[in-house]
């Protein structure tokens, strides 16, 4: 099926070629732009990140400022809209700062494990053989950790940190992406075109190139998308434990922990931080799904 | 089946063998000397030595990770550097508490999450159907240890129904057949049941959906049957998949455990774990972490035996 005809049903087919511009990722553009929940969720995430990056121009207060005059003040207070936490820093500046380390640190991990794992699948799916039942057994141990295990024991180990909670993070995502890596280019390659393409002479790289990588990246990178949200919430989790970002900065898995002895004094302004990440981690959800069906990736 | 059955097994000893190297490995990333954490700041090297021998920190890796495989094997895991006493006892009283937790969890989730997702599937598009994908995506998607708060919030604090921390009163880490543990555990086994509930949902609405939509259930349909004839069908052919995932979910809940434990005060694996993690108490740690990741593979075998029992034709892939 032409995906160029497809995405412009109501236009008249042109006697020349196609234009380049009506391509694979336009379609799936124009169909993602159809779905009201995906674009939903995208603007909500765009706000989030608009939020990250101009954090110092918005913020209205300092996040780091802490008064123990003005301490645990409620939602509505008076140059405090979101009131302020254990320490009197203003939680609405704290939350537009913490949009930073959670849009980070639910990205980069799961960015990193795209580029190992999908590498490690592709390559095994590819090779075939002994090749491939020696990388994925290797995966398989890793695979009979249930994640939130694996993460907390790499960081407790590794010791409490930012950068060793996202290298924990990303090695907690490597095995299943690879898995689907492995799986789809394995599917691939027994393909008839690939078969064709090797019996008139293409070489193993000409065929990964062109045959195999282009029709793999997609399905693997909806994949990853939809472990975004999983990163988020155990990263955010992680500084919870106290095994993340350390004190004082404003992470909002680190604020809930903080705020955790508040509940009985202001428990609205103790949940914010909880309730920002749920927002960004559904927003996220919702837009991989949409993603997965304008793309019509089959799981 | 007996084949079949080997096989699995068979299959699992090299699985099991990575990780415990994954395992014993964890103690070796780990920065700075295992021992500081009970040493005193001017403990004598001698004293130092002592010490070393006693734990085995002296002996080459390989030589290391043989004596732990081999005492492993024997259900000794050493000792807690922390409290001195030995890790298998310690570990096994929190897995008690820690199954106890996700048994409950995972019924509740499968119960509610089976029911909407068969729902949803036999009533593709109605209302009940969107109710349920907003389910699941909600499911997935909230961090259970804020949900575990908000719970608290509300039971607790506002209206003063439920014990917010604990699994019993006065502290007590043991279970007992009385009201009061009960009460305990509703909150963290609510809070735990989220996360099965969104997947079962989206899977059993999936397979439903799947096995409505072929051949057979029309020719069912074509000879007369209607109604409760077809759902027993639908049923039959839906429950290997959703019970296989349901197993599975009860594994990551034992070993995902740990940040619904620290909401809660409960004494389980993840409790453990985060005492083992800031007393940098490494044997416990390692423990710990061997121990629940025994539990999941052993319980994906048994999910996939029980499964091959039900569906023969699992076997064969």
């Amino acid at each position: 099926m032409s995906a160029a005809l497809e995405g412009s049903p109501a236009l008249p087919v042109p006697a020349a070629a196609p234009s380049q511009a009506t391509g694979y990722w336009t379609s799936v553009w124009r169909r993602l732009r159809r779905d009201p929940v995906a674009m939903g969720a995208a603007i909500v995430l765009l706000l989030f990140v608009l939020a990250a990056i101009l954090a110092p121009y918005i913020a209205p207060a300092d996040p780091y400022r802490s008064s123990m005059l003005r301490r645990l003040r409620p939602i509505g207070t008076a140059g405090y809209p979101l009131g302020t936490d254990e320490l009197g820093r203003d939680m609405l500046s704290r939350l537009i700062f913490g949009a930073r380390y959670s849009l980070l640190m639910g990205i980069t991990p799961v960015a990193l494990a795209f580029g190992i794992g999908g590498t490690i699948g592709i390559v095994a799916g590819f090779a075939g053989g002994r090749v491939n039942t020696a990388m994925m057994r290797t995966i398989d141990i890793f695979y009979a950790f249930p994640s939130v295990l694996l993460a907390v024991a790499l960081s407790g180990a590794l010791g409490a940190g930012f950068g060793n909670a996202l290298l924990s993070l990303t090695i907690v995502f490597i095995p299943p992406i690879a898995r689907i890596a492995e799986s789809v280019t394995t599917q691939v390659r027994s393909r008839d075109y690939v078969e064709a393409a090797r019996a008139s002479g293409a070489g193993a790289l000409t065929l990964l190139r062109v045959h195999v990588l282009g029709n793999v990246l997609g399905p693997i990178f909806v994949y990853s998308t939809s472990l975004i949200s999983v990163s988020m919430i155990l990263a955010s989790g992680l500084s919870f434990l106290g095994l993340g970002v350390r004190p004082p900065e404003p992470e909002w898995g680190l604020m809930l922990n903080t705020l955790r002895t508040a509940i009985y004094v202001q428990p609205w302004v103790a949940a914010l931080p909880g309730l920002m990440i749920f927002i960004v981690s559904i927003s996220f959800n919702l837009l991989s799904d949409g993603l997965r069906s304008a793309m019509d990736v089959k799981q | 089946m007996l084949a079949y059955l080997a096989r699995r097994v068979l299959y699992t000893l090299p699985i099991l063998l990575g990780v415990s190297l994954v395992c014993f490995a964890l103690v070796h990333i780990a920065p700075g000397d295992p021992l500081s954490s009970v040493l005193p700041p001017d403990a004598s090297a001698d004293l130092q030595r002592q010490l070393r021998t006693l734990y085995g920190f002296d002996r080459s890796y390989p030589e290391q990770f043989a004596i732990w495989i081999g005492r492993a094997l024997q259900g000794d895991l050493g000792a807690s550097i922390a409290s001195g006493r030995p890790v298998a006892t310690e570990v096994m009283r929190a897995v008690v508490n820690t199954l106890r937790l996700a048994v409950l969890a995972t019924a509740i989730g499968f119960f509610l999450g089976g029911l909407f997702g068969f729902v949803a599937g036999y009533f593709r598009n109605s209302v009940v159907d969107k109710l349920a994908s907003m389910l699941a995506v909600l499911g997935v998607s909230v961090p259970h240890y804020w949900l575990g708060m908000v719970l608290v919030i509300v039971f607790s604090s506002q209206l003063g129904w439920l014990p917010a921390t604990g699994a019993g009163p006065g502290g007590s880490s043991d279970w007992a057949w009385d009201w009061a543990h009960v009460q305990h555990m509703v909150l963290p086994a609510v809070t735990m049941s989220v996360i099965p509930m969104g997947i079962v949902a989206r899977t059993v609405r999936a397979l439903v959906a799947d096995i409505l939509s072929q051949d057979f259930i029309t020719g069912l349909k074509a000879k007369g049957l209607t109604g409760f004839g077809v759902f027993r069908h639908v049923v039959k052919n839906a429950a290997p998949t959703a019970l296989a995932v349901m197993g599975l979910q009860l594994g990551y809940l034992l070993g995902g455990s740990i940040l619904i434990e620290t909401v809660f005060s409960w004494p389980g694996t993840g409790f453990l774990l985060n005492s083992a993690i800031f007393q940098r108490d490494l044997p416990l740690l390692q423990g710990t972490i061997l121990v629940l990741a025994l539990f999941f593979v052993v319980l994906n075998v048994v999910v996939d035996v029980i499964q091959s029992l039900l569906d023969p034709r699992v076997q064969r892939s």
